[in-house]
């Protein structure tokens, strides 16, 4: 077992300097930063846009910009803000630094691989760049056919091409991420030892590697119906527009996991530090994420309850979605336990643990409403589902990774970030975000369709609100890239372990140098072990 | 109205099912949330790291209370599942006095019209106590009707017939919403629902300018004009079947099977007749794809449903609260009778 | 395919890579890697038969129809040229695990020979299509009632051939990579596994043919 030291020594990052160390860098841990600089741009691309949405919504007129450029504007929106951050955001970086740390492994399996889905993905991102230069596209990310393949003006064929090349940076990622947890885990590290976010991403790859396709062929034949005139969905031709959306979401239900599972892995590592306690019920939340992964592909039907499938269909998906709330509530509950008898201390990523328990229980609760068949009938394609979805990929995503990218930045980079200036952004969020979205959950009831520009006088005060909550997260968000930034140079110096924690990744300094581990670390213990961490510090 | 409601009008027999159901789930949200953010804070506050090398307890495994948290929520979801699939089949099954009406969408607009022939754009004025059922189509891309008020909601497909049904309670003007995104001018795509009491929606009917052609009228004139009554004569022909009667009907078709004479399978015959042939005769029949829009298509429908349904029933557009109906003569009777 | 073509890549720098501890251990993690892009393949073309399936279902006329058009000779010699080179691909592993060179370099270039042959007789296939009409799109043509059935028939056709034979070509491409590097004596039976790899690629791209060609050209021809 290496002991952590604290003098200057070679690491990852002071190993070699220049341009092109960085860009054809095979070590996990540069590439991973790499994604986080590329992530955060489109993070950035896709918030603005959504504050012009946001601006627009603030009158019920339609007076800040034209129809045609708010449909492209919630269209790139969702487009960035799924295929380029919330995918790749905590396995492409965070678990791509962790994971092989994590294994005591000292790369990925597949190092170019890893290396060549970040140029995949900046490809995409490149010609999502492109097609926003050329005017963008307004067909809803979800991309639903008559409409892309016939009726819209807009570069549907280059913007499918951008999400099925991301596809394949994700796919290359997933592949990486399955072998090395299989092939790459230390001596004595044994599927039961792993930490539960190795749990969490493997679940996570394993959804990757079999719905990523699904969208990919169908991205596929959309393009082909309208490069090429193969009119697959054509409803003139006997073609069946329902056929693209059960494609299309085959993928995209699984892709929500995409999405939040890698999040729900970061909170169980967060719970167990800030407690030092060992996650209760370890087996039960590692299966929920398993469960969550298997159960996600058998409910993609529950958007299509009103698309005029039959009624029979509705009550197996409708039915299938219940089962989804009960790995998930195993989790929270589980959580929530592990919290009892802990030692619990309050640093930044706790924070963002109890926000995030907090809205992904109503998350996930809405989301029982939308599978409550009779309920969905009503508030499908309204304000309640738009709230819903950001409970879960704002709400529960997005505050899974800043706490774990608060937790491991200094690993990540060797400093501490600063402790106050962090609390505050993490209270920002929690309060801007509570504050933007929770009025749209009755908006939502009261009847307000999605993707509207101009919307009845009545609907205007929560409307406001909602848009006025935005500032505020914009400014929550705002604050951690300026101070993240800012501590990579001026923070404090990090030890090997500022949180006292226990996992691998603690075990080697900060940051690791290029091959992590100065010899490969034999595990004999379970995961999250506080109570031996302390028998031998004592 | 108010200014700033809270909580949608209700205005139909599901609006208050629906509404039980939000609430009881809003309740059994509420109850869930406070109690994990109370054990949050309770727990956070009370095992507070006291000393920096302190660590947590060894209380980290129960069975009994995983069993516990996952056979309740499971019970409660299934509760929800039965419920909600309760209100999701009243609010999708039709009662059989239905009267019907006809919708098509199309970029970006509403066009409806009633069984008595009116036609409206957008606005569709409706009577009060009278289940109400829309068949409707889309011209060009995927649309989708909600009426908030009425809690009920359904797509639009290009090619193919969905259906909506709804009873208004109370009169009043609600929403109309497209809810598919379906281009440039989604969010005006909006209207009004007028729902009357049934004298005032009779004067309202009596109102318009000159006395409308009722659907079936008018597809009785397209079914002579298209010539469709040189084959399906009344008394059924070599060349193609007697369509009286057929409505509703299980068919028999060539090369085994059966189908459902609706409105799906009445539409699919006229405009590609090939596709399922009835048995005993050879697809001959040309096809009127291209050359017959979607309103005559509702029209030619609706003539061939007056022609008889199995159940005996009263024609659509006839009995039921309507007295005044123009052109609501018993259909059936004068079906042999205008036929050359 | 991005996979093995990385991995190609990945055989310049010795034997064995800085992430792993032994070869073997190398050897396991590529086949792994493989058989989970070839799982990821299996959902991709799984999008595109169910829509055949699904269609097949509400057009089975149209889709006999559009059948009886396609040349089931021509279908029928490329399923053979596929399983012959599924032999000389499955033997070029085997000359890769035993270090005969010379062989391997021929029976990769066999293969490749194989695959050009197939993709040369769909490329006639495709053109005599073009000759007749029967390209989905506004020169389509086809006196039927089933006229736009067989058209979607076509549609399915031409993407799901369409999709495989961008597989062959990926593959062919990678042969063209593998040959020189065969040649050059850079595959040993301690380090064969580049090529096994790639045998599973190759074996995929051929059993997709195996469903196609049945499903396209045979079923319900009679």
């Amino acid at each position: 077992m290496t002991v952590a030291t604290m003098t200057p020594r070679t690491n990852y990052l002071n190993v070699a300097f220049g341009v092109k160390s960085w860009l054809l860098t095979r070590d996990h841990k540069r590439i991973a930063l790499l994604y986080l600089g590329a992530v955060t741009l489109f993070f950035v691309v896709g918030g603005i846009f959504a504050g012009v949405i946001r601006l627009e919504l603030l009158t019920p007129e339609g007076d800040v910009v034209t129809p045609d450029i708010y449909n492209r504007l919630f269209t790139m929106h969702g487009i960035i803000m799924i295929f380029f951050f919330l995918i790749p955001a905590i396995p492409a970086v965070l678990g791509n630094f962790m994971l092989p740390l994590m294994l005591g492994a000292k790369d990925l399996a597949f190092p170019r691989i890893n290396l060549a889905s970040w140029y995949v993905y900046m490809l995409a991102g490149c010609l999502g760049v492109w097609v926003l230069i050329r005017g963008g596209v307004d067909t809803g990310w979800t991309f639903y056919v008559p409409f892309s393949t016939i009726y819209s003006n807009t570069h549907v064929t280059l913007a499918a091409l951008a999400g099925f090349i991301a596809g394949f940076s994700s796919i290359m990622t997933a592949v990486n991420f399955i072998v090395t947890t299989h092939r790459m885990r230390a001596p004595g590290l044994d599927w039961f030892r792993l930490p539960l976010f190795v749990w969490a991403l493997y679940a996570t790859s394993v959804v990757i590697m079999l719905a990523t396709p699904v969208l990919a062929i169908s991205l596929v034949m959309i393009m082909l119906e309208r490069s090429l005139g193969l009119g697959i969905f054509d409803p003139a031709l006997g073609g069946d527009p329902v056929l693209f959306q059960h494609l299309f979401w085959f993928y995209s239900h699984p892709a929500v996991y995409i999405m939040i599972l890698p999040a729900l892995g970061v909170i169980s590592e967060l719970v167990a530090a800030f407690a030092r306690k060992r996650v209760f019920g370890y087996a039960f939340v590692a299966f929920s994420s398993m469960a969550i992964a298997v159960l996600g592909f058998l409910v993609w039907g529950h958007h299509m309850f009103v698309s005029g499938q039959s009624l029979y269909s509705g009550l197996v998906f409708s039915v299938l979605t219940m089962l989804v709330a009960i790995p998930s509530a195993i989790k929270v509950f589980n959580w929530t336990a592990t919290l009892y008898q802990g030692s619990v201390s309050y640093e930044t990523p706790m924070l963002y643990v109890l926000g995030f328990l907090g809205l992904f229980v109503i998350g996930g609760l809405t989301g029982v409403f939308l599978a409550t068949l009779g309920l969905d009938v009503h508030v499908h394609d309204t304000y309640f589902v738009v709230a819903h979805f950001h409970y879960i990929m704002v709400g529960g995503t997005l505050m899974g990774y800043l706490g774990g990218l608060h937790y491991w930045w200094p690993k990540m980079t060797g400093r501490l970030y600063p402790e106050l200036w962090a609390k505050l952004a993490a209270l920002l969020v929690f309060v801007g975000f509570n504050l933007t979205f929770f009025p749209q959950f009755v908006l939502g009831y009261l009847g307000m369709p999605r993707r509207y520009h101009v919307y009845p006088p009545e609907f205007q005060v929560l409307n406001v609100l909602s848009s006025a909550g935005s500032t505020i997260l914009a400014a929550g968000y705002l604050l951690p890239m300026v101070y993240l930034l800012w501590s990579m140079r001026y923070g404090r110096k990090a030890g090997a372990n500022p949180w006292g924690a226990v996992g691998l990744e603690w075990e080697t300094s900060s940051p690791p140098p290029t091959f992590n581990f100065d010899q490969t670390p034999v595990v004999t213990h379970e995961a999250y072990d506080y109570r031996r961490k302390e028998k031998r510090v004592a | 109205m108010t200014d700033f409601p809270l909580f949608p009008e209700a205005a139909s027999t599901v609006a208050g099912q629906v509404d039980a159901l939000y609430l009881f789930l809003v309740a059994v949200s509420a109850f869930f949330t406070v109690l994990i953010a109370a054990s949050v804070v309770y727990c956070a506050v009370r095992f507070r790291r006291r000393d920096p090398d302190e660590v947590g307890g060894t209380f980290h495994a129960n069975t009994l209370l995983e069993v516990t948290w996952t056979i309740i929520p499971l019970g409660i979801v299934l509760f929800v599942f039965f419920w909600g699939a309760r209100v999701f089949f009243t609010q999708y099954k039709a009662p059989a006095d239905a009267v019907e009406y006809t919708a098509i969408a199309k970029q970006w607009m509403w066009h409806f019209q009633h069984p008595e022939g009116q036609r409206e754009i957008n606005t569709l004025h409706v009577p009060v106590g009278q289940p109400i059922k829309i068949t409707m189509i889309s011209q060009d891309v995927i649309h989708s009707l909600f009426l908030p008020a009425f809690r009920v909601k359904q797509d639009v497909l290009p090619g193919r017939y969905t259906q909506l049904w709804f009873e208004a309670t109370k009169p009043g003007s609600y929403h109309l919403f497209c809810t598919e995104y379906c281009g440039t001018e989604h969010a005006q795509m909006i209207g009004q629902v007028v729902a009357m009491e049934p004298e005032a929606y009779e004067a309202w009917l009596a109102g318009g300018a000159g006395p409308p052609v009722p659907p079936v009228e008018a597809g009785r004139e397209l079914f002579s004009q298209l010539l469709c009554d040189t084959c399906h004569l009344d008394a059924g022909g070599s060349r193609g079947p007697s369509l009286v009667g057929l409505y509703g009907e299980t068919v028999a078709l060539a090369g085994g099977g059966t189908v459902v004479a609706d409105d799906g399978y009445l539409r699919e015959s006229i405009l590609d007749p090939a596709a399922r042939i009835v048995e005993g005769y050879q697809p001959i029949m040309p096809s009127f794809q291209g050359q017959i829009g979607e309103e005559n298509l509702f029209k030619l429908i609706a003539y061939v449903k007056s022609l008889g349904a199995p159940q005996a029933e009263p024609p659509a557009g006839d009995g039921q609260p309507r007295t005044s109906v123009p052109g609501g003569e018993p259909t059936t009777t004068d079906t042999g009778e205008s036929r050359p | 395919m991005m996979h093995a073509d990385t991995h190609a890549a990945a055989a310049h720098h010795g034997p064995l890579q800085h992430q792993f501890d032994t070869l073997e251990q190398q050897r396991d993690a590529s086949t792994l890697g493989m058989w989970v892009f070839v799982a990821q393949e299996i959902m991709f073309f799984g999008g595109l038969f169910t829509a055949y399936v699904v269609y097949r279902f509400l057009h089975p006329e149209g889709f006999i129809l559009g059948s009886r058009q396609l040349d089931v000779v021509l279908g029928g010699v490329n399923t053979a040229v596929l399983i012959l080179s599924s032999f000389t691909m499955a033997m070029a592993v085997w000359s890769a695990q035993t270090g005969r060179r010379k062989l391997l370099t021929g029976f990769l270039a066999g293969t490749l020979l194989l695959g050009t042959v197939f993709l040369v007789i769909k490329y006639f296939e495709y053109a005599e299509k073009f000759q007749h009409h029967l390209v989905p799109g506004a020169s389509f043509h086809f006196a039927s009632p089933f006229a736009h059935s067989v058209e979607l028939f076509f549609a399915l056709y031409f993407a799901m051939t369409g999709m495989h034979a961008l597989h062959m070509v990926i593959g062919a491409g990678l042969l063209l990579w593998y040959i020189p590097q065969a040649w050059k004596g850079r595959f040993t039976p301690e380090y064969s596994h580049p090529v096994e790899i790639f045998g599973l690629y190759w074996h995929f791209v051929d059993i997709v043919w195996i469903f196609l060609f049945p499903l396209l050209y045979l079923l319900g021809r009679n």
